[in-house]
């Protein structure tokens, strides 16, 4: 029992990374209607200017953090300025094989930087662990503050996106481009935003990914993005909420996967798991309806 | 409608002939009949590859650019034809040691991996068919995970002519072939650049004669608008169908061939970047285009040999290649320029406009 609890609160915190990822991923599929496969490759950068700052810089912990945020809102912008803004009339292929493009581009750039060894990540969160029912239960304060961090996300986006003129502008364009822009909003603007937003929180998920697992290489981003978009898809496409059900039930059924079946299919688990849920939710667990019209 | 077919017979023909005209000088620049020109050895390696991913783009293109539907786990159908098509290979080789069968095994590989690789397309085709879109594409994707998971947790091994087979469990009696996480070990080598070039025209055969016939139109038809095709009496799911396993089927095939010009093959050849490969070919060549694919396949599994000697930085020029390809053929105003620029330059070559 003691035991499953563990593994339990470990699939929570590896959701709530996913979540943090998966949110990027959303915001962009609802506002600019794209699959940006290089947002994977914006958490591996994030993590090693984490790293390189704290490492080589020997800057405190948070600061290379805010470091790491920075460095990826600017490039999550200039990404998006330099390779999908030319293509926002061209077909959603096109922009998904430059996104592709993009992520190579990244990972070979990490590559010449930093090289192929992977890099031992040392944690910034130092708090020691907590121990429960007299040592038989131990939780790391990195899922502590993992979920934490998971949960203050959630509440501040969806504050944001209820509240602020920014955050309204950005789902008018997401429910509709072209009436956004007769009312105007600058869409150009609004998807600079979320790219930023999604870009600064795929770097705080970076940090937490390497802070649980420290293993940090150029391909580290590719899995965990994956996982993300499954993620994104798995709690509907495009919603806030969706992200985190699906980032936390994805990262609980691979890690409960992984420890009760087996190791080597606990991916295998967690996609299956996918199909199932869209076979009978063809628009994920949260996803709205969408019904056609002739 | 006379010129309509002979337009598109036209076109078949610059297809077959561009492939066979490739293949005949290729043969001559191995058989060092044209002077001045070498073919280097990482290139004479390159050459079943080329073959092996001009089906698959081809046969990619077939889902995508006909049938519609993106699709982000084809390397799935490739592992899958890999690994039945060693298996026989194997096996014949273990069941008739003596025998001289190359011809034989090979055909033999080809046509278990193209037939395990369609019934997988049957079996994912039913769920993946219900759904559309990036849905569509996403369950593919996790399709394609599934299999390579799958894969490295199966064990094949050879006790004369049986086959013993055993799921996460390493501890088989008798010669092992397929060793989990390994992958297949100790593969014969059957795969030649005649035979690549063989699996390539049947391919084309298969594909170019589908799409101009009356199930390609209807596949077409679904494409364009599937609610209209549905009201006009086509059967949606039985044509959605039809490309998704003809495709799968192709698949296996070439990755039956890929998995016989190795020693070992793991299933971790077969991961998404591989599918996204594929993809990226098919969309560099042009969507619904067969020949475009072709060359696409070609120059983009050449390029990364030509820039050998920038070393580190040669993945980075293809990252860039790539994207600056994407940006200039599909931003209109940069369109637009180059379109006039082409047709300054050459008034006839507007038209075709698909070498990317």
């Amino acid at each position: 029992m003691i035991q499953f609890l563990s593994y339990l609160v470990n699939g929570i915190s590896l959701g709530s990374v996913y979540a943090i990822i998966a949110l990027g991923y959303s915001m962009v599929y609802g506002i600019a209607k794209m699959l940006n496969f290089a947002h994977g490759d914006v958490i591996m950068i994030g993590a090693f200017v984490c790293f390189s700052a704290t490492q080589y810089l020997g800057v405190p912990a948070l600061v290379g953090v805010l470091l790491s945020v920075a460095v990826c809102t600017v490039l999550g912008i200039t990404i998006e300025r330099l390779a999908y803004k030319p293509l926002r009339s061209a077909t959603s292929l096109a922009v998904l094989i430059t996104a592709i493009g993009m992520s190579w581009l990244l990972q070979n750039i990490a590559l010449l930087i930093w090289g192929a060894n992977p890099k031992s990540f040392k944690s910034v969160i130092d708090l020691g662990t907590l121990v429960l029912f007299g040592g038989q239960l131990r939780i790391t304060s990195e899922t502590i503050v993992t979920v934490l961090a998971n949960i203050i996300i959630m509440i501040a986006l969806t504050q944001f996106t209820s509240k602020t003129k920014m955050g309204k502008a950005m789902r008018a364009v997401s429910e509709d481009r072209g009436a956004a822009e007769l009312m105007g909003i600058n869409v150009n603007a609004t998807i600079s935003m979320t790219f930023a937003i999604g870009s600064g929180l795929a770097a705080i998920a970076g940090v937490l990914l390497c802070s649980a697992y420290p293993v940090l290489m150029p391909t580290t981003g590719a899995m965990p993005g994956i996982k993300a978009f499954t993620a994104a898809v798995f709690g509907g496409i495009g919603s806030i909420p969706g992200a985190l059900v699906g980032g936390i039930l994805l990262g609980v059924i691979e890690i409960l996967g992984k420890a009760y079946v087996s190791t080597e299919l606990g991916d295998a688990l967690v996609f299956a798991v996918l199909i199932v849920v869209l076979l009978v939710k063809p628009t994920g667990l949260l996803g709205k309806k969408i019904h056609e019209k002739v | 409608m006379k010129t309509r077919k002979s337009k598109s017979f036209s076109a078949n023909f610059i297809t077959y002939a561009m492939v066979i005209i490739a293949f005949l000088l290729c043969e001559l620049a191995l058989s060092g009949a044209i002077p001045g020109f070498k073919m280097s050895r990482s290139l004479k390696g390159q050459l079943v590859p080329i073959c092996v991913y001009i089906v698959m783009a081809v046969s990619l293109n077939l889902t995508v650019g006909i049938s519609g539907e993106l699709s982000l786990g084809h390397a799935g159908f490739m592992s899958v034809g890999a690994f039945s098509g060693i298996l026989v290979s194997q096996w014949l080789l273990s069941a008739f040691p003596e025998s001289n069968l190359e011809l034989v095994r090979l055909l033999a590989a080809l046509a278990t991996g193209g037939v395990v690789a369609a019934i997988a397309g049957v079996l994912i085709g039913i769920p993946v068919l219900r759904l559309r879109g990036d849905y569509l594409a996403i369950v593919t994707l996790a399709f394609g995970e599934i299999i390579r998971n799958l894969l490295n947790c199966v064990y094949f091994s050879f006790e004369g002519a049986s086959l013993n087979f055993s799921f996460l469990d390493p501890n088989l009696p008798g010669d092992i072939v397929v060793n989990g996480p390994m992958g297949a070990i100790g593969v014969k080598k059957l795969a030649s650049f005649e035979a690549g070039f063989i699996l390539v025209l049947f391919t084309l055969v298969v594909v170019l004669n589908l799409i101009n016939s009356r199930s390609g139109r209807a596949i077409m038809a679904i494409r364009d608008n599937r609610i209209a095709a549905e009201s006009v009496g086509i059967n949606v799911t039985k044509y959605r169908m039809l490309a998704f396993v003809i495709s799968a089927a192709l698949a296996g095939m070439a990755g039956a061939l890929y998995g016989l010009n190795y020693s070992t093959v793991q299933a971790a050849k077969f991961k998404f970047d591989t599918s996204i490969l594929v993809l990226v070919f098919v969309v560099l060549g042009g969507i619904g285009n067969i020949r475009g694919s072709i060359i696409a396949a070609t120059v983009l599994t050449i390029l990364p040999e030509m820039l050998r000697e920038f070393g580190n930085y040669r993945m980075l020029i293809y990252a860039i290649v790539l994207i600056v390809v994407m940006l200039v053929t599909n931003n209109p105003m940069l369109k637009s320029t180059l379109d006039s620029l082409k047709g300054k330059i050459f008034k006839k070559s507007v038209k075709e406009g698909d070498k990317a």
